[in-house]
């Protein structure tokens, strides 16, 4: 009797002649579709909008009127919709299930945010308007420097580096700046930085002309005390340290390593990138940090937008935070808001601003979201957020310790590192048992970083995953470290099977790089 | 919290498999001198409607500019974006997804980084673009940066018509980053600048910007050859990569690196950001560039797909010898920027420059004018500098208070600077309408 609805279609695969998979003609798999270059359906005479020609003007270009063609591919409106909905197709997202991509804080990003930042009066304002016109913008930001401030405990912000990285220059270069003013700038030329850091740190002191040296781990995953106390000198300008560390572990002796920084002369600036496991729970100025950058896009929730944009507001202690730079936002006593961007401006202030990250006045877009984002959860929701990240990740630390092998002793903060020791033997390798996670419909987690342990395996699971998708992750990965010590190779080394794309060659992309499209090569006519 | 799924229940479950009693014994790596068992002193959690309620108060406070006369540029451009640029990014596939590290399941993104690239090198005129910078601004500081590896100098020259911040950014990265830099003095429409003079065999770069940030069109052709000449590259700014629609692009004037702010295409102006910087140079520099590149590869099957590639420049490859310490950029307003310039094509692209060409064009006729107002370009695109008989401050508070936000005074960028004091500084884009122009004009023959 199953099988057949009221209408006799079939609807049992039991009656369907077809089994497995083959070649279609497209090449498309049902709803997985495949998309050329936007310059392959160039469809010379078609647009996507409808402008008309201006007349009656006198042109003022000069000698300097373009000729010739572009090579811009012209496509009508349904056609770019469905290019670009083709192309969204083949990514994987937050919203279509867990991201546990270590140290990135791949959480939920919520509908509001988005709305509240294209109101008219955020999304459609120009950064050079006359500030009267723009006083609701300058208290947005404004606000989001107070809660800023109040949840890390700092007394200075500035809110304008466009990103994690950014926000170190900045922070590194205040750091510079008080340095310069205490006349230690020539004598301090070494910066500190674990081994275990972000590769941001690093590249961020060596920018500003500083030595980078190593402070090893120790065998519980934090700097080694000893070894870094032996590195400190009077030519140390500062040590750059994540904290809660990449391990995902909380620097346990972060009180005294301050307090060795700051007895060197030197400064301590904080990674803040995974400020996620602790907001609204532990106040980084409580801790002796001097300057540290909040990526709004981690912990507060902005959208990653594959790859940016993002914000990295930096806050500042005492000694730093006259040095912040340009611009900043103060509240007069009127209740008005006003911009401070120039020196001149600052100079009545009473401030000395190093200078200037950027043109304007930084991620605007990012602030409204985040501020969206803190209102909804305020004080006791964020606290929230630390304690429900901090339990997902040691619920995945716990259930997976005899099947993965855990780098170092829990409890973790907000995410779990794991190393390759459990897949010593198989032939399978951190890169292969990643990429079979895709074909488990998930996104791999953190590979490779960070560098302190063999084959890295970085787990973030976020506050926002619930415990029925953290379960199913857990069984997922279990059966997968089963089925690798089982010598199931196969469903490692040529994985992933199913996505969109086999594993690319990225070493023939690097050895000839072709970095755009090109017109194909006229046919040779025939002599 | 209605984006937090744990129950109470599930919470109890949770720490019963780890074996600890409470969520404070995973804390316990927290120094006592920082626990806190309270809450931080801010505002308890809120719902949608109450969210809504507070910053609608707060963006009901300012005046958005497509709510008046609006003819504000200096570096940011409010353009019509078409509806299915903001509908498309806001796919989920796009807005939350990461920085495309696993290519097998990031195509979509991977394939319009690689279409973005093509974009900019094309109209750019130049070989190769990257993947994005934050923006304009710290793109051009990231290309003076550039031009001292490429050619083992220290020293970059500023042309003094570069945007008043740009030069400030280029300024605090050269000054920490220890390098050398001259900033010529302002240079306004008309004046000549003798920047030629200025390289010599330690100069890295020559920084101009076209059109410059007083709206005037440059020639490059001959500063590129006075620049080579010297071994110094020519670094071309462009904030308004609209005007690449119908002006001759830098690639085809010289330029070594070109620079631009995309904010004009598929992007808003919120009050400076996130904007989305694009960078272009020669093939053979390929290896010094900063940030991100996509590239063409195939999968295990051979078929055609892209990657992010010659990553041994960037810092999580490379640590203290990375190229630049970028990481996150601007992928989302690459994907606006994208979508924006397929709609428009080749011949839209060019369509939008004419017409904001011509809508400036009319405004500067109609504002000359008036008595006592003074147009100081020559050849410009689609921004122009006036000069008024009052002080600049003057005129566009004035002009606010009549409800037309009518350019940028260039003392607000250059404060001090006695000669620039009467200086207004205007754009018109293709959002203005013939009515608009006519109350801008109404509006400053009442306040001069
Ligand atoms: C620990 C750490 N530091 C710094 C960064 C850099 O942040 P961003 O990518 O926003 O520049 C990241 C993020 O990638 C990170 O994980």
């Amino acid at each position: 009797m199953s099988g057949m609805n009221r209408q006799g279609r079939p609807t049992s695969i039991a009656n369907t002649a077809h089994g497995g998979t083959h070649n279609t003609f497209t090449g498309n798999k049902a709803l997985e579709l495949e998309e050329a270059l936007l310059f392959e359906i160039d469809n010379p005479g078609a647009c996507g909008v409808d402008l008309d020609e201006p007349e009656g003007y006198t042109s003022r270009l000069g000698n300097l009127a373009r000729q010739g063609r572009i090579g811009l591919p012209s496509v009508s409106e349904p056609e770019v919709v469905r290019h670009f909905v083709r192309l969204s197709s083949k990514n994987y997202s937050i919203d279509a299930g867990l991201y546990p991509l270590g140290s990135c804080t791949m959480k939920h990003n919520p509908r509001l945010n988005e709305k509240m930042a294209r109101l008219p009066g955020f999304g459609d304002v120009h950064p050079l308007q006359p500030q009267k016109t723009v006083q609701g913008a300058l208290e947005l930001m404004y606000e989001l420097g107070h809660w800023l401030k109040e949840l890390t405990g700092m007394p200075g912000v500035t809110l304008s580096p466009k990103a994690g990285a950014h926000g170190e220059l900045c922070g590194m270069m205040a750091i510079r700046a008080a340095l310069i003013a205490r006349g230690e700038d020539e004598s301090r030329s070494r910066v500190l930085v674990p081994e275990s850091a972000h590769g941001t740190n690093p590249a961020t002191a060596a920018l500003l002309g500083y030595k980078v040296d190593a402070i090893p781990a120790n065998a519980e995953g934090r700097v080694d005390l000893e070894a870094f106390k032996a590195k400190l000198g009077p030519d140390v300008a500062a040590i750059m340290l994540t904290n809660p560390n990449t391990c995902g572990l909380f620097e346990r002796d972060i009180v005294e390593i301050a307090r060795a920084v700051h007895e060197a002369g030197a400064y301590f600036y904080c990674d803040g990138a995974n400020f996620n496991a602790i907001v609204g729970r532990v106040r980084p100025g409580d801790l002796g940090i001097d300057a540290m950058h909040i990526n709004l896009h981690k912990t507060f929730s902005t959208p990653h937008g594959g790859g940016g944009p993002g914000a990295g507001p930096v806050v500042f202690s005492e000694a730093l935070a006259p040095f912040a730079p340009l611009p900043y936002v103060v509240k007069e006593k009127d209740g008005s808001f006003r911009l401070v961007e120039s020196e001149a401006d600052a100079k009545a202030d009473g401030t000395t601003p190093f200078g200037r990250m950027t043109a304007f006045h930084g991620q605007m877009g990012m602030f409204t979201r985040a501020l969206s984002y803190m209102l909804s959860h305020g004080s006791d929701g964020l606290r929230q957020v630390a304690e429900d990240s901090v339990l997902n990740a040691n619920y995945v630390l716990a259930s997976l310790k005899d099947d993965l092998s855990p780098s170092f002793e829990g409890p973790c903060m907000h995410e779990a590192l794991f190393d390759d020791r459990f897949l010593k033997g198989t032939g399978v390798e951190t890169l292969d048992f990643a990429k079979a996670m895709i074909d488990e419909g998930y996104h791999p987690m953190t590979m490779y970083f960070p560098l302190v342990v063999h084959g890295a395996l970085l787990i973030e699971p976020t506050e926002t995953e619930s415990k029925q998708s953290v379960d199913l992750f857990i069984a997922t990965l279990k059966d997968l470290a089963r089925a690798a010590k089982s010598n199931d190779k196969a469903r490692f080394t040529g994985a992933p099977h199913m996505a969109p794309r086999r594993r690319l060659d990225e070493t023939a992309a690097a050895r000839k790089p072709v970095l755009k499209w090109s017109p194909p090569a006229p046919a040779q006519a025939a002599e | 919290m209605r984006y937090l799924p744990l129950t109470e229940t599930d919470r109890r479950e949770m720490l019963g498999v780890i074996g600890v009693k409470s969520v404070d014994d995973l804390f316990r790596d927290v120094p006592e001198s920082a626990w806190r068992d309270g809450l931080v002193d801010l505002p308890r959690r809120k719902g949608e409607l109450e969210v809504e309620r507070i910053l609608g108060r707060m963006a009901g406070k300012n005046v958005a500019a497509g709510s008046v006369p609006f003819f504000v540029g200096a570096g940011a451009y409010r353009h019509h974006v078409p509806a299915s640029v903001d509908h498309l990014i806001q796919r989920s596939e796009f807005l939350t997804s990461y920085t495309p590290y696993q290519p097998e399941i990031t195509q979509g993104t991977l394939q319009y980084l690689f279409e973005f690239q093509t974009m900019v090198a094309m109209i750019t005129g130049m070989d190769v673009a990257n993947a994005s910078m934050y923006d304009g601004s710290t793109g051009c500081g990231e290309a003076v940066l550039m031009a001292h590896r490429v050619t083992k100098r220290r020293k970059a020259v500023l042309s003094g018509s570069l945007h008043p911040q740009y030069a400030e950014v280029v300024k605090n990265l050269s000054d920490f980053a220890d390098y050398e830099l001259e900033i010529m003095p302002p240079a306004l429409p008309g004046k000549a600048e003798d920047i030629a003079s200025r390289i010599c065999d330690k100069t890295s770069c020559v920084v101009i910007q076209t059109p410059d940030f007083f709206g005037e069109l440059h020639d490059l052709r001959a500063i590129a050859e006075a620049a080579h000449a010297k071994g110094a590259l020519l670094i071309a700014v462009v904030p308004e990569i609209l005007s690449l629609g119908a002006v001759t692009p830098p690639g085809e004037m010289g330029a070594d690196i070109v620079v631009g702010e995309g904010q004009s295409i598929g992007n808003g102006l919120n009050f400076g950001g996130p904007y989305v910087g694009l960078f272009a140079t020669r093939e053979k520099y390929v290896r010094q560039m900063p940030g991100r590149l996509c590239g063409e590869t195939v999968d295990a099957d051979g078929n055609r797909g892209f990657v992010l590639t010659l990553s041994t420049r960037e810092q999580h490859i490379r640590r203290e010898k990375a190229t630049s310490n970028i990481c996150t950029n601007s992928g989302l307003c690459c994907l606006a920027f994208t979508i924006h310039m397929s709609l428009l094509g080749e011949e839209g692209y060019k369509r939008l420059a004419r017409i904001n060409h011509a809508a400036a064009s009319n405004l500067a006729d109609r504002l000359a004018k008036v008595p006592g107002v003074e147009i100081l370009n020559r050849n410009f695109f689609n921004e122009f500098t006036l000069r008024t008989p009052k002080p600049a401050v003057e005129v566009v508070d004035a002009l606010a208070d009549k409800g037309v936000i009518g350019g940028v005074r260039a003392s607000r960028l250059l404060p001090g600077v006695k000669e620039v004091e009467d200086l207004l500084i205007v754009a018109s884009t293709e959002i203005n309408t013939e009515e608009d122009r006519a109350a801008y004009e109404a509006a400053l023959r009442e306040v001069l």
